[in-house]
């Protein structure tokens, strides 16, 4: 590649980059901002005073939102791992009649948009005394399609005459699920834990719906409350929070990029 | 061959795997979808229990209330703002950041940030982006001379507005999934090409678009099936408003159920949503298919 075409190259992406950045460097400068030079509409804060933050956590109760976000976010993300790896195992190495209705049972799942079935679920989680409890935030998502796909695509890379070695030697179908199926699916498995983890954390619709007090309301919810209130007056607050709240899952998806490109390439297309 | 256990114990081993999957699909999926359907049928009180069998009716009521149709005009309008938009900003992303060039690894995480980035806490940056009197867009309007814009309380701008904001939030999504179709590609064709010649351009269409189609197939699938669920931006940026511009069918959906207590009406609009993208997934891959180049 000649110099000069390399250089347009950069120029192109750094540009792009720009562009792309722009709204969140633009919310971590207002978030450094104090609340005259917010209203005037500058671009960079004149000093970096760390104030907004320090009464975005004193204003809502962030630190108990955040927790419950990571408390929601983690037995989301376990769950999801624990009862799709089974489902998986089942349709790779357990060969029973009826296997393929099942599976074909599965793909219809994903066409069914979430959203159609919310009044009903919303009733459902309200009769089982689930509103305000992790348990509503939780468990109606342990189960997904998406991720019996991606590790189905990966176990089906283990030899099938390895599992019938293993039940020769007697050990049984559990153990080899546990010891042999994890271990080396290790780096499928960290790819569905991340994809859970960021899809459950980022959650909008649904924790709106089944929280409407404090106790297990998600950071995402409290940062809408936090706008609502604030609005006009504290700007530099309201983005303060709002970049506490996507550091975590920004963090998550700069260290796991690679990975997670892999992983939802591989059940994209495969 | 080996015998792996006999059929009853294979077929129970295996339900037995599947049962967590199966009891969650079966409660939290199956059961609403199909009640959503049933309560389509019903007049139902505010606590949404079905009072009285009223057949079509809700469908025949939406399909001629303004605000049904209007919401529909939203919904389609949306669509057609994101998905293209959206498909051709992230695949120029992908295709710049495909290159093989020093510190390139950077670009593609910048590119994918948005990935990380929450509907809520997107929504309230580009909402102060919009504001009125303090939001870059207006600043920069007035630097070159032009009047400020009432962006999302104009209903001639408020869905546009709302649009912008969710092509740059779906956009990591949508490059990371391109990126990956594009680093699967085999590296010879572009070698065999190059040797007999061939352009950039020409490689682009005549390799990487046929060889990408399986991937830009599927992402233009999840990307309008993605525009028919939209429902935080529009919660934070306009509330269905103004003059029920951006009334999009989810949040027209979220109303009806959790603010009117009309859980009939709100299933019937579920269960067009779910008509809606369940054609547009079986037309998808009817013409998709007989374009798309398979390896």
């Amino acid at each position: 590649m000649s110099l000069m075409k390399k250089s347009l190259l950069y120029v192109l992406l750094v540009i792009s980059a720009l562009f792309m950045m722009f709204p969140i460097v633009y919310a971590v400068m207002i978030s450094f901002m104090q609340g005259g030079e917010v209203l005037q509409g500058k671009l960079f804060p004149s000093s970096f005073s760390f104030e907004n933050y320090q009464s975005a956590f004193q204003q809502v109760p962030l630190l108990h939102f955040l927790m419950n976000s990571l408390i929601v976010s983690v037995t989301v993300t376990a769950g999801q791992l624990i009862v799709s790896s089974l489902a998986a195992f089942a349709f790779v190495f357990i060969k029973f009649r009826g296997r393929n209705t099942l599976f074909f049972l599965f793909i219809s799942t994903m066409m069914i948009p979430w959203e159609a079935t919310m009044v009903p679920n919303y009733l459902i989680v309200q009769k089982l005394g689930w509103i305000n409890q992790y348990s509503s935030l939780t468990i109606p998502f342990f189960a997904l399609a998406f991720g019996t796909f991606l590790l189905r695509q990966q176990f089906k890379t283990i030899p099938y005459e390895l599992f019938e070695a293993s039940q020769v030697a007697g050990i049984s179908r559990f153990r080899f699920f546990w010891k042999v199926v994890l271990p080396v699916s290790k780096t499928s498995m960290i790819t569905l834990a991340i994809y859970s983890f960021l899809t459950t954390w980022n959650m909008y619709l649904w924790p709106l719906l089944v929280t409407n007090n404090e106790k297990v309301r998600t950071v995402q919810i409290g940062l809408k409350q936090m706008q609502s209130q604030e609005v006009s007056s504290e700007w530099g607050t309201v983005m303060a929070a709002a970049v506490i709240v996507v550091l975590p899952t920004l963090i998550l998806l700069f260290a796991g990029q690679k990975h997670l490109q892999k992983g939802l390439t591989q059940g994209a297309i495969k | 061959m080996v015998k792996t256990g006999n059929g009853f114990s294979d077929l129970a081993a295996g339900l037995l795997y599947l049962l967590p999957s199966l009891l969650l699909f079966g409660v939290f999926l199956f059961y609403p979808m199909i009640r959503t359907i049933y309560l389509s049928f019903f007049y139902t009180d505010p606590q949404g229990n079905p009072i009285a069998f009223i057949g079509l009716e809700n469908f025949t009521y939406l399909l001629q209330s303004e605000a049904f149709l209007n919401s529909a005009k939203a919904t389609g309008l949306f669509v057609l703002y994101t998905v293209p938009a959206g498909i051709l900003l992230s695949l120029f992303l992908a295709l710049i950041a495909n290159l093989k060039l020093k510190g390139i690894g950077i670009f593609r995480t910048l590119f994918s940030s948005t990935m990380g980035m929450s509907v809520a806490a997107s929504s309230i940056i580009w909402m102060f982006m919009y504001n009125p009197s303090i939001g870059v867009f207006n600043k920069l309007l007035n630097l070159i001379g032009f009047e400020g814009h009432q962006w999302l309380l104009d209903p001639n701008t408020a869905l546009l507005s709302v649009a912008l904001s969710t092509i740059w939030m779906n956009t990591g999504f949508a490059f990371l999934i391109l990126l990956g179709g594009l680093q699967n590609i085999d590296e010879q064709l572009y070698e065999s090409a190059r040797i007999s010649g061939a352009g950039s351009f020409y490689q682009l269409r005549r390799i990487t678009l046929p060889m990408l189609s399986p991937t830009l197939f599927f992402i233009t699938t999840v990307s309008l099936i993605n525009a028919f669920q939209t429902f935080g931006q529009i919660d934070i940026l306009t509330k269905g408003g103004p003059v029920q511009s951006t009334n999009v069918i989810v949040y027209s959906i979220y109303q009806d159920a959790f603010v009117n207590y009309n859980a009939g009406s709100a299933s019937a609009q579920a269960v067009l949503l779910f008509f809606c993208i369940l054609a547009v997934t079986v037309l998808q891959f009817r013409l998709g298919e007989k374009k798309v180049h398979y390896q």
